[in-house]
Formats: structure tokens, sequence, C-alpha cells
């Protein structure tokens, strides 16, 4: 219909394309404002106007863009809310697709959900039972994250039709990673086990980044929408958790009020497979919601980044003021990669969200200023723990904590190297970005190392 | 004649269902009839008129729908409902009160000069 020939159509295109940026104004408003202009050009021309002017006038008798998207707005007030919608429009394909993938998501959600209950066919207790998900003697803390992630890197390998090869290398991942949970011959609660299971999701969360970005790992833009998927994800779960806190809730209290006591559905079915079965469905709407909502890790991070840059710098102060060192015990040292593992996801976050070419402003300075005083906080607990490591001896836990204590600490100080150079204007604010997604496999190799070399390392205690 | 835009405003709604009223109709057509009833004295901004359907259609006293016009193209055209017309039936008897109302203070002021 249109043609770029005709000065008068090229004027209403362009005329179109501005007001569909508004969001108060539907597509179907447009179509109606264009044809009202459309008739008052053709009157006027008819009056003798030539069609330029006659666009002109139109233009000018429809009146203020701004004013005229006000007043939809006012009307339609619930078009400023994005609303998720999972369907997408008419597009017979489109909804096609749309059905499929909700099948399939339901299918992979309900498998999760069941994985989680498959011990049980080898005799062990419910989750429910006993120690439930830490109890040592059944399975299901070290295999937490087999329970789902297989799932989820089918989804994604589903969904980016991911190759022949990178879905044997996915498969052989998981099968690896459940033989050696499995087949270890761990100590019942020993200190490698705890590991092992606090480590394995960490190593295989790579496996699922690899099929999120349909097998281009080596992409660093796709790194990055992966570590943008994961924060959303994360808080899409902890809104679902919420939601499935309050179902259970009701659940149990109204049959209670009939009577019944259906506890044990709660604890063997409802929470553990919904705990399951909510990853999938996580991922499903963040991966629905993408282009549709503002991301909201970025937006807590804003948020957070100052508060903890005051906390931390407040820490150093009245550290240096009191002159009191810092306590060393067992749980410092976890205390401290913690806090560092904090502080980069706070970066990561802002890193993630920010645009690359922008120029240095005071959030960046706040930031540097963040990476640097948790610097500062953690050197000085490394210089109290190298005090006294001789007297700890090297323990599998203070090993697996010091060597993350290390690789976060890499990355941090680079960093802040790196955030230097691109505030005083000698470099880019992408190599931060290339640095970050560069190094996003260093803490799946260590976390694995973590749950494959430890066990035999330290005798499997 | 400038119109005060509260004044507009108030009657936007009376007027484009007064006009429906005589038959269904779509947005230009009803700008208009407006202009041709007021001999051009009352001039909305064109596109202030579209909010104005779309609040009278979620308050159910208006129908749209999509129909191709004689020019070739999709034209949204506006129907009177049911409660549109008692809407506007209760309407006109307080537009009359008001009317009336300073019909006589003016009859009074117009005829006071006279009297004295």
């Amino acid at each position: 219909m249109v043609t770029h020939n005709d000065p008068l159509e090229a004027q209403i295109t362009q005329w179109r394309t501005w007001l569909q940026r508004r969001p108060a104004i539907r597509t179907a408003d447009v179509e109606e404002l264009e044809g009202h202009l459309r008739d008052q050009v053709a009157a006027l021309v008819d009056a003798g106007l030539a069609a330029d002017e006659a666009f002109l006038v139109a233009v000018k008798r429809l009146g203020n863009l701004d004013a005229v998207s006000r007043e939809f707005a006012r009307e339609h007030s619930e078009r400023l809310w994005k609303q998720l919608v999972v369907s997408p429009g008419a597009d017979h394909e489109a909804r096609k697709t749309t059905r499929m993938e909700t099948l399939v998501v339901i299918g992979l959600a309900a498998a999760a959900g069941m994985a989680v209950k498959l011990p049980e066919l080898f005799g062990y207790p419910h989750i429910g039972s006993g120690e439930g998900l830490f109890d040592s003697k059944a399975p299901y803390f070290p295999n937490l994250s087999l329970f789902v992630f297989p799932f989820l890197a089918g989804y994604f390998a589903w969904k980016r039709r991911l190759n022949r090869t990178g879905c044997v290398r996915l498969a052989l991942a998981f099968t690896t990673a459940a033989l050696v949970v499995n087949a270890f011959p761990f100590t019942p609660a020993g200190h490698t086990w705890t590991l092992a299971a606090l480590h394995l999701p960490i190593a295989l969360w790579l496996a699922v980044g690899v099929a999120y970005t349909g097998g281009r790992w080596r992409d660093g833009r796709r790194r990055m929408d992966f570590v943008r998927f994961s924060g959303e994800l994360f808080i899409y779960y902890v809104l679902m958790a919420l939601g499935g806190g309050v179902l259970t809730g009701f659940t149990v209290g109204m049959f209670a009020a009939i009577g019944a006591d259906v506890k044990w559905f709660a604890t063997q079915w409802l929470l553990p497979c919904g705990a399951m079965g909510a990853v999938i469905v996580g991922a499903w709407l963040v991966e629905a919601k993408q282009s549709v909502i503002e991301n909201m890790a970025p937006v807590l991070t804003r948020l957070f980044t100052p508060l903890f840059a005051a906390v931390l710098i407040a820490f150093l102060a009245t550290m240096v003021w009191t002159g009191s060192g810092i306590n060393v015990d067992r749980e410092v040292l976890i205390g401290f990669d913690l806090l560092l593992a904090l502080v980069l996801g706070l970066l990561l976050y802002a890193v993630s969200a920010r645009d690359p070419h922008a120029p240095p402003d005071a959030f960046d300075g706040l930031q540097l200023l963040l990476v640097v005083s948790a610097l500062v906080v953690d050197g000085v607990a490394l210089a109290a723990i190298a005090g006294r490591i001789s007297e700890f001896g090297f323990s599998p836990n203070r090993v697996a904590a010091l060597g993350e204590n290390l690789i976060l600490l890499v990355n941090l100080a680079w960093s802040a190297w790196l955030y230097a150079r691109f505030l005083s204007g000698r470099g880019t604010f992408s190599a931060l970005e290339r640095w970050q997604t560069d190094y996003l496999p260093v803490y799946a190799v260590w976390a694995g190392f973590v749950v494959v070399a430890f066990p035999p390392l330290f005798g499997y205690v | 004649m400038n119109i005060s835009k509260d004044l507009v405003a108030a009657s936007a709604g009376p007027l484009v269902l007064a006009i429906l009223a005589e038959g269904d109709s779509y947005g230009y057509a009803i700008i208009k009839r407006v202009g041709e009833l007021s001999r051009g004295q009352l001039r909305w901004t064109d596109g202030m008129l579209y909010p104005v359907l779309h609040r009278l259609e979620r308050l159910g006293y208006v129908e749209a729908r999509w129909a191709t016009a004689e020019t070739g193209r999709r034209r949204r055209y506006y129907r009177i409902t049911k409660a549109g017309q008692a809407h506007l039936e209760a309407q006109r008897q307080q537009w009359q009160v008001v009317d009336s109302t300073l019909r006589g203070l003016w009859r009074e002021r117009t005829q006071a000069p006279a009297l004295g």
C-alpha cells in the first residue's frame, strides 16, 4: 500500500511510525486516526489545497500528539502497565508454535516434578521424611540440580534447535554428573559430599547456559543474555515460591478445617514437585516476557549498590576507628566468599543493563567504589586468615572456600582496574563486559573441579 | 468563538451521542457534523474525539465495529446502544435545566434596564 514515490504516503508513514511509539495508543487506534487523517486530507485537497499543505493542516487539526496520547492514556490507563501475554496474536502459524511450546513446557515441568519422586522407586524415603532434603542417607541433596536442569536444558535445546553434537555433549555432561555424585564412595554426610552437592548446580548451570545459547556459547553477547536470563529466572522463581507457599498454606489449612490431614500431600507432592516444575515454568515465563517488561535484576542492582557500598565503607571505617581485627573462625571465610559473590552479582547485573556506549556517570563511580571497598574488606579478611592457615590445616571446606575467594578476588580486582580505566577515559566499557562474559566458565570449571576431584583428593571424607 | 475547554469537555459526550442517535457514524464524519451544526463555532481538536468515543464505548453507550468504507479503507463505525439512548435522554434533561436557568437569568438582565 505504501508507495515511497508518493511524498504524501511517505509523510503519512512517518507520522504513523511516530504515533505507534506511544504506549497508550494501540495499532487499532493508529488505524482509526490514520483513517481520519486521510479523510481530512482528501476533503482539503477537494477544497483546492495541495497534498502537502493538506497534510500539514490535517495533522494540525488532529492536535498535539502528546496531549492526544495523554487523553488516550487517561482513558486506557491499563495500557501503560505492560501485560505479559504468552499467546501471540492472530497469526495461525505463531499460535501453533505457542500451543506446541505450552505443551512442551507442561510436559517438561511434569517430568521434573516426577524426577524428584524417582528415588522413592529405589526404596528411599520420600523427600519430606527424616531430615528432608539434607538427609545424608537419601540422594536428594546431591542430585537436586539433576532433577530439573536436564529438563531445563532440554527445553532450550528444543527451543533453540540445538544440533545433535550439542545434545550429545549435554547428555554426556549430565550423565557424568549423575555418576560422580551417586557412585563415589562418600562418607555419609561427609565434607566432600556436602561440597559436591553445593557445587554441582553451579557446574551444571554452565550446561544449561550452553543449551540456552543454542550451542553458540562462545558468543559474548549470548553469554550476557544468559546472565540476564539467570537473574530474571531467579526473581520469577522467588515470586512463584511465595505463591506456592500461600497455596500450600491454604491447602493444608482448609482441609484441616474439615478434619482432613493433607500435610502428607503438601510435603510429598505439592512442595517438591512444585519446586522442580516451577523452574521450567519460570524459564518459560522469562522467555516469553523478555521484551515486554523491564528486567528486574538491574533495577534491584541500582537500588542496592549504593546501600551495600555504604555498609562496606562504614564497616571499614569502624574497623579502622576501633582498631579491632576480624574474628577468624570457621564461618568467616565462607562469609567473605558470599560477600564477594554478592558484590560480583551487583557488578554483573549493572554491567548487563548498561548501554556500553554511554559515557561514565555517577553510578559507575559508585560501582567502582563498591568493588574497591569489597576488595579492601576481603584483603583484610584474607590477611587475617593467612596468618592462621597453618594452624587450620587444609580441609576440603577450607580449600574450596579459599579457591572461591581467589577466583572472585581475581575477577573483582581486574574489574576494578578496567572500571578505573573506563572512568578515566582510557578504556571502553565493552572491555569490562567482555571480561565478565569471558570469566563465566571459570566458576563452572572450579565448581566441577570441586565435585569431581575433591572427593578422591581428600579421601571422600 | 473560542469555547472554554471545560465546556467542550462537558458537552462532548452528549454531542457525540446526539449525533449517533441520528444514525451510525465514524470519527471524521462526527467532527464534520459538529462543525456544520455549530456553523464552525464549535471546533474540537480532532484527535481528542477518539478518547471520548472510547470512553463512551467502555461505558456501554456506544458499540463499535470495523467495516470497509467506500474508499476501500477500514473504518471504525459507532452505533448508539439502548443504554446510550437512555443516558442521552438523561443528559438532555439536565442540559435543558441548565439552559433554561441561564436563559431566565439573562432575559432578566437584558430586560432590567428597559424597566428602570
